[in-house]
């Protein structure tokens, strides 16, 4: 059987592609770590994160935890991600979005006593898209309304 | 599929295709575009700037589909030597880079009220970037191996073809990149079935991703069809200097 030269240059292409991305996606599992933007609050505990290296933490910020010092600029609250959370300290303005139960990346060092000084704040937007009406709602009530607007 | 390789039964469909295309995708882009500054509500963090949406997820879809087309139209290129692959390539290149840059500069702009910076050095960030700068490689390389061509010395397109294939793998990873790395951009809203996106929201931009692909097409096309032209130019003028 001849092999027509056609099928010998798709057979060449497919295998070096092929060959390319499996190099790839090794060398993206080498970086996992080193790729990653920030420390997760679990992190932090497993990897032995040393004291004042500058590092990112990111995670939720635990409702009900952040708290106004007195002196009015400071912040403190607890970032977690359900494995493991972190007390922070920050000085400063703080992002519009940052608010209780969503996500927050914090630029900054820890302390000798395991809290997170951190200098920037950001906050992280979710996947979830919602209207300003819906956001107390279930999914239920959201059904509701929308049958309640459908006319019949 | 081979029919369609020969330029002029393309150029018999692709002559009637673009306006077709151009003015459906201009509708549909208006349309979207209104509905998404005016009759969609706010988003309930981050209040007006979900707007940017509308423009922001085409772009990054058509910066990536482009890239796409490249690597699909390359492979085609270099194992069926189909010479009209090479110039779908080319012509896409340019669309392409245009969409990925309109992504990123849509994209800081809605960071710096969303997240407090136009710029981070996360995995999805920098993959965006570097299919940027793929592209302008890309242009710079096929530009050149025109001009190769154009001086009786082939196969300087093959060149331009593999760095289209090679390429490629950034967009798997553009893909993954908030999936294998903790990164400050948000996992994807629009999963397999799946869409954490509210209807009030989807519907426009649905409608804005179909319209900004129909114009994406519609300039592939253009393209293509001024490089043909371009060709057959060059060849008439050749024939010229040879009689005279």
């Amino acid at each position: 059987m001849t092999v027509k030269a056609k099928h010998q240059r798709l057979t060449l292409i497919l295998l070096a592609f092929v060959a390319l991305l499996a190099a790839v996606l090794l060398a993206a599992y080498a970086l996992r770590d080193q790729a990653s933007y920030f420390y997760a609050p679990s992190d932090i505990a497993a990897k032995n994160v040393e004291v004042d290296r500058a590092i990112r933490l990111g995670g939720m910020v635990r409702r009900g935890s952040i708290a106004q010092a007195a002196d009015g600029v400071t912040v403190n609250f607890i970032v977690e991600d359900g494995k493991g959370s972190v007390p922070v300290t920050y000085r400063g303005i703080t992002p519009d979005l940052f608010v209780e139960g969503s996500g927050v990346v914090a630029e900054g060092r820890m302390n000798a006593n395991g809290i997170f000084v951190a200098d920037n704040l950001l906050a992280k937007h979710d996947e979830n898209y919602m209207p300003r009406e819906l956001e107390d709602m279930n999914l239920d009530e959201i059904k509701q309304q929308a049958e309640s607007t459908v006319t019949q | 599929m081979h029919g369609f390789a020969n330029p002029t039964r393309f150029l018999s469909i692709a002559r009637p295709l673009t306006p077709v295309l151009l003015w459906l995708g201009l509708a549909l882009v208006a349309v979207s575009l209104y509905m998404g500054l005016f009759t969609t509500p706010a988003d309930r963090l981050m209040g007006e700037t979900v707007r940017i949406l509308y423009v922001h997820v085409p772009a990054a879809w058509l910066g990536m589909a482009g890239w796409t087309s490249i690597a699909i139209a390359s492979v085609v290129e270099l194992v069926w030597r189909h010479p009209l692959a090479a110039i779908a390539a080319r012509a896409s290149a340019l669309p392409g880079a245009f969409f990925a840059a309109l992504c990123l500069i849509t994209g800081s702009i809605w960071a710096k009220p969303t997240w407090g910076a136009w710029w981070v050095w996360d995995g999805r960030l920098t993959s965006m970037l570097v299919l940027f700068f793929l592209y302008l490689a890309y242009i710079a390389l096929a530009r050149e191996s025109q001009s190769e061509a154009a001086a009786g010395r082939t196969g300087a397109s093959r060149i331009a073809a593999i760095f289209g294939i090679v390429g490629a793998v950034n967009i798997p990873i553009i893909n993954r990149s908030v999936v294998w790395w903790n990164s400050q951009h948000q996992p994807a809203s629009i999963t397999m079935g799946n869409s954490a996106i509210d209807p009030a929201f989807l519907w426009p931009l649905g409608i804005a991703v179909l319209g900004f692909s129909f114009i994406f097409g519609a300039l592939v096309l253009m393209r293509m069809r001024t490089m043909l032209a371009e060709i057959r130019i060059e060849g008439r003028l050749r024939r010229k200097a040879m009689e005279a």
